[in-house]
């Protein structure tokens, strides 16, 4: 990722800032700029506390190698990790990694709550990237 | 609307072809195509050629003038078709939608990939691009991630089990014994998909396509020329594409590919039929969990009970509806542009009764191609 997309994208990787349509009240993230509801293209911002359940998820176990089997996932370093569909009490699904558990305590249907965290340790630009994580909530 | 049919039909073997180009995988299937419909290069009016990503697999774009340039069908207009994986499904579509209109009679359908120029990494790197980069690859998902997240919520919803997505892989690798032009000939067994490495639970290794190499072409006529040309021609009874939110986790249920759904009407309702008249169907089991949640939602069974239709055989050469009789992505092998094409192929050789070890005395057959997680879907159905 550029050094620019990447902070583009800061207001929602860091803050989950979307967006909502007042004619339809409808919530997005990850945010859009026309409503998929009602076509209206003037939306507003909205800011997401981060609470929501699991949908779905997986452990990702095999990270991604180059020919001589050597590791280059910039996830990689975090193998196994779990990763999930998250619905956000507003309604909106995202994908993200959920941390500071053990595998088997997850399951679909589990509360959780955003955290920020470092999502890439080491970026083609050799900035540390940052974003949203969820934990359980206990 | 005119109607279309197909009066030719040529692929390349599928699998590691280190000596083979994208070049030469692309024409070899072209020429094949033009000398099984007996008719010289001249004859050609327009191409279409699907493929995915010649720009990160051999540092390639541009195909469209490749293709018609090393095929020797000078001068004519040629157009390159991307929608990830459905590539070439669509590709099919929008030439069969040429002649369709009257604009030209005959057309080559082309699809290929050269995916094992560059390492797995990369592989895997360019595969992703087919999903949202900003939304699902940055925040750690992966190709076999996603699917293994429709994996997970079905058998929670319907108590799918690992044993059921891997008799897929296990059906799919015999039917390929009988493909000739099939990357594996090889049989295994549920035990050997359950055993396999995990990639990204519930999916093992071998609940997943393998990257290949390959290419697949077909020809392309209006009902006069068919006829002229063709003694058994095959005709596009149906015709359908849809698409769905580019991320999974964007679409309204999780294990439904509502684009299979709207796909798969248009083309039921364009050839008057419904899913009971389907005798043979290639659909797109990029990961086993495609092909359970693709049965369903084309509706040969209700949705949640793919599993359990698997298990009592009604996929299988010889049950209710045969699925992958080409041995499917799985086993026959999944050069991404390549496949919408080659899915093709076998609906045609099942109709013409030449899918010699695995013929179905299919009437009526049919195609599903995907792209990515379910962005695109390509239907079509084909009758003798
Ligand atoms: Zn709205």
């Amino acid at each position: 990722m550029t050094v620019s997309k990447f902070w583009r994208n800061i207001p929602q990787y860091y803050n989950l800032i979307g967006k909502k349509c007042p004619e339809c009240n409808s919530y997005y993230f990850p945010p859009r700029d026309v409503c998929s509801q009602c076509g209206n293209h003037k939306l507003e911002e909205h800011k997401f506390d981060g609470r929501g359940e699991i949908v779905t998820f997986t452990i990702i176990r095999t990270p991604l190698m180059d020919p001589e089997g050597e590791v280059i996932d910039i996830h990689a370093q975090t193998i196994p990790y779990i990763l999930a569909i998250v619905k956000l009490e507003e309604g909106p699904k995202l994908t993200a990694e959920i941390v500071d558990c053990e595998i088997d305590e997850v399951k679909i249907g589990k509360e959780v709550g955003a955290v920020f965290r470092k999502i890439v340790e080491k970026g083609p630009h050799g900035v540390i990237q940052y974003g949203y994580k969820f934990k359980l909530v206990r | 609307m005119r109607d279309v049919a197909i009066i030719g039909v040529g692929q390349t073997k599928f699998g590691q072809l280190w000596d083979k180009s994208l070049t030469n995988l692309a024409v070899e299937a072209g020429v094949k195509a033009c000398l099984d419909a007996n008719i010289d290069q001249k004859d050609v009016e327009v191409i279409y050629g699907g493929t995915m990503s010649g720009g990160l697999f051999v540092n390639q774009e541009h195909i469209a003038s490749l293709l018609s340039d090393f095929s020797g069908f000078k001068n004519i207009p040629s157009i390159r078709v991307e929608a990830a994986c459905a590539s070439g499904g669509l590709a099919l579509r929008q030439a069969y939608i040429d002649i369709a209109s009257g604009l030209h009679d005959i057309a080559v359908v082309g699809g290929v990939e050269k995916m094992t120029d560059i390492g797995g990494h990369s592989v895997t790197k360019a595969l992703a691009t087919a999903a949202s980069q900003e939304w699902e690859a940055f925040f750690g998902a992966t190709f076999p991630g996603l699917y293994a997240m429709i994996a997970k919520l079905h058998m929670h919803k319907y108590k799918t089990t690992e044993e059921q997505l891997a008799m897929c892989a296990v059906k799919n690798h015999k039917n390929a014994l009988n493909n000739p032009f099939a990357q594996f000939h090889k049989k295994i067994q549920v035990e050997d998909v359950l055993n396999s490495t995990m990639v990204a639970d519930p999916l093992k290794l071998f609940d997943c396509s393998p990257v290949s190499d390959g290419a697949a072409a077909v020809v392309l006529a209006s009902k006069q020329k068919a006829k002229e040309l063709c003694d058994a021609p095959v005709w596009i009874s149906g015709s359908g594409h849809a698409t769905d939110a580019l991320s999974l986790h964007d679409r309204e249920d999780i294990t439904t590919l509502k684009a299979t759904v709207e796909a798969a009407k248009q083309a039921y309702v364009q050839a008057k039929i419904g899913p009971k008249d389907i005798g043979c169907v290639e659909v797109h089991d990029c990961f086993t969990i495609a092909e359970i949640c693709a049965i369903e939602d084309l509706g040969f069974c209700k949705k949640g009970e793919g599993g359990r239709f698997t298990e009592q055989g009604n996929t299988e050469i010889g049950g209710r509806i045969p699925v992958n009789t080409s041995g499917g992505l799985k086993a026959k092998g999944h050069p991404v542009g390549a496949t919408g094409v080659a899915q093709t192929i076998e609906a045609v050789l099942q109709l013409r009764g030449e899918a010699n070890g695995r013929n179905t005395n299919a009437e009526i057959a049919m195609m599903h191609n995907i792209g990515g997680s379910g962005g695109t879907a390509v239907v079509h159905i084909f009758r003798r």
